[in-house]
């Protein structure tokens, strides 16, 4: 454990990036789940005598059309746009990575078939697709979840492919097969394990993509509906207000999913270095 | 020292790693006389690689020099910018890399990859630079330089790549020529063949060179005069006859005793005696023999091949509508073969002969074409690899691998790593009988019982394949296949393995079948020997005979390749 610290310290030193994105993760998270109770006003109580407020004390970022705060909408939002991506990239990455493992690890027919399967998948134009899918599945937030998940599926089918591809030959799956293991043993125990520190970087970088999915997907009126605070919506809604000079209703929310993106692309960044077995010496 | 080339003193160079600064050379003096072909020999760890690279130039970047100098021309190497570096690196000294794969560009002809470097220290008309790439090509008895020169590196063979980085490394006529270790890749044969063009050509232009290896044999074979480094340090420097006539350094004997071809006996390889726990001191009951079907005295052996074959799919030309001429490699081609209880067969043979699939068919993990296995008399030819796993006859053939690293699952502990094959193999025990097992297994290879919670990052090497043969003993095998399992390791621990080897045989009566590329190894080792060529045994017999007396060709060429110690004298021994 001491020794787990030491590298972690050890790695942080070389790249200060990445203690900036584990703090601005701690912030998103602290928002996903203190974020509800924290904040100073209800946030789909409409009040339209305070309607299109400019930021100020009273309203830090302003009010939108309808009155409400649009802090406190991008505050909560917070919990509804992570609860989504997590879900999605979890789901994802638990069916990818046992699918490639077994791809990688038995090749033959089962491996060709699947091979392909995710080349057609890879081929749509995946917003499009996600799009089909939600539009067809019914619009619901368990949609954007599944359609979420299907369109990052093909990126942990591959790598977990890849992964297990490298592994196989290798002397310690040799000897667990001398040492009595069978194939969903060795699966299970050796090589799953082994692949997972790759997939979970591999889960960091497609988080941040899950956000925008997300955000995506409710901007042109799929999945979250309003007046539920979502950040995509809130874009949406603040859109119209712009030319008329009132930025902070799209801008605020906008702000709120850069910065997830650019946390999840940063901690992925750090999260190779650390996983990289080259910065262990 | 009224002529020297090259003059080394007091090299210190430092590395910046996670745990702090660690020293790497503390204080490297050596000269190299112009003409004069210098040997630097030591174990990994010790520095002779990073020597070669302070003095190109190539170090990076958590090194860092510290003190000393390199005088070459006149001028410090060590205080050199890249720029002036770049003068010189190609022209007036070069290196030729350990790996001669990984040292080409895989996508450029080897001819142009000769001819960048001429045409950046030698400027000269095209033609001229093609008639020297072939000159060069020449000098290294390349057959047809005309159209090896428009070769890729993945086309040639290993040997024709590291003569390629030669050539390049001689194609400007340089002073200086380092090869790190430019034969370790490669065959005792094609080792054989490499070295002496190389001395012959660099003879033939006067250049000093530096040969750094870890072999003591080959350094002897080749260099006037040989340096042994050991952690960092310069032990002894002296002209070779000298050097073997009187080792003065304690290391240095111990290398020499190392070297299996140094002795005639398990007995005499160093180190002389191993701490054994005797079984009275054990912490706990030892663990009751597992039922074994006891084999009568002079009984059916233990393990039966008759007429094994493996074929590879080796090129298939595709066509859309049908599948049609699969070329197929015969990697191992009827061979027969007979293990008797307690007994050590050695199986040699050079790369692609077909020794490890043969070892792999023996140990069920890849199914064979035609023939038969017996084990214990029983056929288990017919089962499938992956079915075979589960089977209680998986418990007696057990097998080491050849990488002690990668044959160590890196997030299993050491006792998870011994525990693993004994929870699927053995019937279902408590977790203080396992202990016990495990336990046992690793006192039994010399394993320290506190290392067990450690995992194999954290191990060296040799503890490494100590890990390695106690998780195939601890099912208590009938037969132990070792597939090359020292050639991951430095002398010193290679004769650890050895004597443990030959120890655990004599102990336990366990059968080994012992596959290595290095005869010198398995005549220590083994009672008998098969010589493998092109998948087939060409020749097989008792140890002493097969070395002393060949009856086939290529095993005297084997025998031929590898490189000898001069006649140790008995004054050597303090």
């Amino acid at each position: 454990m001491r020794e787990k610290l030491a590298l972690l310290r050890y790695i942080l030193a070389g790249n200060p990036v990445t203690l900036l994105a584990l703090a601005m993760l701690v912030l998103l998270l602290g928002c996903a789940i203190l974020g509800p109770a924290l904040v100073p006003y209800d946030p789909i109580a409409t009040n339209t005598a305070s309607a299109l407020q400019p930021p100020s004390a009273t309203h830090w970022f302003g009010t939108d059309q309808l009155g409400r705060d649009v802090f406190s909408r991008v505050v909560v939002a917070a919990r509804l746009d992570l609860a989504i991506a997590f879900a999605a990239v979890l789901l994802s990455m638990a069916l990818g990575s046992v699918f490639g493992a077994a791809m990688g690890y038995f090749r033959g027919w089962l491996d060709t078939a699947g091979s392909r399967g995710t080349d057609v998948l890879m081929a749509f134009p995946l917003f499009v697709l996600a799009m089909a899918m939600v539009a067809a599945l019914g619009n619901s937030v368990s949609s954007v979840v599944y359609a979420t998940a299907v369109i990052n599926l093909p990126f942990y089918i591959r790598l977990a492919r890849a992964e297990t591809s490298i592994r196989r030959d290798m002397g310690y799956i040799e000897a667990a097969r001398v040492g009595g293991s069978g194939h969903a043993r060795i699966l299970r125990v050796f090589l799953l394990p082994n692949i997972l520190p790759a997939l979970v970087v591999q889960a960091s970088v497609n988080l941040g993509w899950a956000v925008l999915n997300t955000a995506g997907l409710s901007f042109i009126g799929l999945g979250v509906r309003a007046p539920t605070p979502e950040w995509g919506i809130m874009v949406a809604e603040g859109a119209q207000f712009i030319v008329s000079g009132r930025w902070w209703i799209a801008a605020f929310p906008g702000a709120a999913l850069m910065l997830a993106v650019f946390c999840f692309n940063l901690l992925g960044d750090g999260l190779r270095d650390i996983v990289d077995p080259r910065s262990r010496t | 020292m009224s002529e020297t080339l090259l003059s080394v003193r007091d090299l210190s160079v430092e590395f910046r790693t996670r745990h702090g600064i660690v020293p790497v050379l503390r204080g490297i003096s050596f000269d190299l006389a112009p003409g004069e072909m210098l040997g630097i020999v030591g174990e990994s760890g010790s520095g002779k690689s990073v020597t070669a690279y302070s003095v190109m130039g190539l170090l990076e970047a958590s090194a860092r020099v510290t003190g000393g100098q390199a005088l070459f021309g006149g001028r410090d190497l060590l205080r050199l910018g890249q720029g002036a570096l770049n003068q010189l690196r190609g022209a007036e000294m070069s290196i030729v890399f350990q790996n001669p794969r990984t040292a080409l560009n895989p996508i450029r002809p080897v001819g142009a990859q000769i001819a960048d470097v001429i045409a950046r220290h030698d400027p000269a008309p095209a033609a001229i630079i093609e008639a020297r790439v072939l000159e060069a090509l020449r000098q290294m008895r390349i057959a047809e330089p005309e159209r090896r020169a428009s070769a890729y590196p993945f086309e040639l063979s290993g040997g024709m790549c590291q003569r390629i980085g030669i050539a390049m490394a001689l194609a400007c006529s340089p002073k200086l020529l380092i090869a790190d270790e430019p034969t370790t890749g490669l065959d005792v044969t094609t080792q054989a063949a490499v070295m002496d063009l190389f001395r012959d050509a660099v003879r033939a232009r006067g250049v000093g060179s530096i040969l750094i290896t870890h072999d003591l044999a080959l350094a002897s074979e080749y260099c006037d005069r040989i340096v042994v480094m050991q952690t960092g340090q310069v032990v002894e420097d002296a002209p070779v006859a000298a050097l073997f006539a009187r080792p003065r350094h304690a290391y240095t004997r111990k290398l020499l005793r190392s070297t299996p071809s140094s002795v005639d006996s398990i007995e005499a390889l160093a180190p002389d005696e191993e701490p054994v726990a005797p079984s009275a001191t054990l912490p706990f009951p030892a663990p009751a023999p597992l039922p074994t079907q006891a084999p009568a005295p002079g009984g059916p052996p233990v393990l039966e091949v008759r007429g094994l074959c493996k074929s590879y799919v080796h090129s298939r030309s595709r066509a859309f509508w049908r599948r049609r001429e699969v070329a197929r490699l015969q990697a191992v081609a009827d061979v027969d073969l007979v293990i008797h209880p307690g007994e050590a067969v050695g199986l040699v043979g050079e790369s692609g002969c077909g020794k490890s699939t043969l070892s792999r068919m023996i140990s069920r993990l890849i199914q064979p074409d035609a023939g038969e296995v017996l084990l214990d008399g029983a056929p288990i030819h017919g089962i499938a690899p992956g079915r075979f796993a589960r089977l209680p006859q998986r418990r007696q053939i057990q097998m080491v691998f050849q990488d002690p690293t990668e044959s160590l699952n890196p997030r299993f502990s050491v006792f998870d790593a011994i525990a693993d094959p004994v929870t699927q193999l053995l019937p279902r025990q408590g977790a203080a009988a396992l202990r016990a097992r495990v336990e046992q297994a690793a006192l039994q290879v010399g394993l320290p019982l506190e290392l067990l919670n450690r995992y194999p990052h954290q191990l060296s090497g040799g503890q490494k394949a100590r890990v390695g043969i106690a998780r195939a003993m601890a099912v208590e095998p009938r037969l132990l296949v070792l597939d090359e399992p020292t050639s991951a390791l430095d002398v010193s621990v290679q004769a650890v393995v050895l004597k443990l080897l030959t120890r655990l045989r004599r102990q336990q009566g366990v059968a080994q079948l012992f596959v290595s590329h290095d005869l010198n190894v398995v005549r220590l080792l083994c009672d008998r020997i098969l010589v493998m060529h092109k998948g087939r045994v060409v020749e097989s017999g008792p140890a002493e005979q097969v070395f002393n007396r060949p009856a086939h060709a290529y095993t005297r060429s084997l025998l031929a390749a590898i490189p000898r110690l001069p006649q140790l004298q008995e004054a050597a021994t303090p």
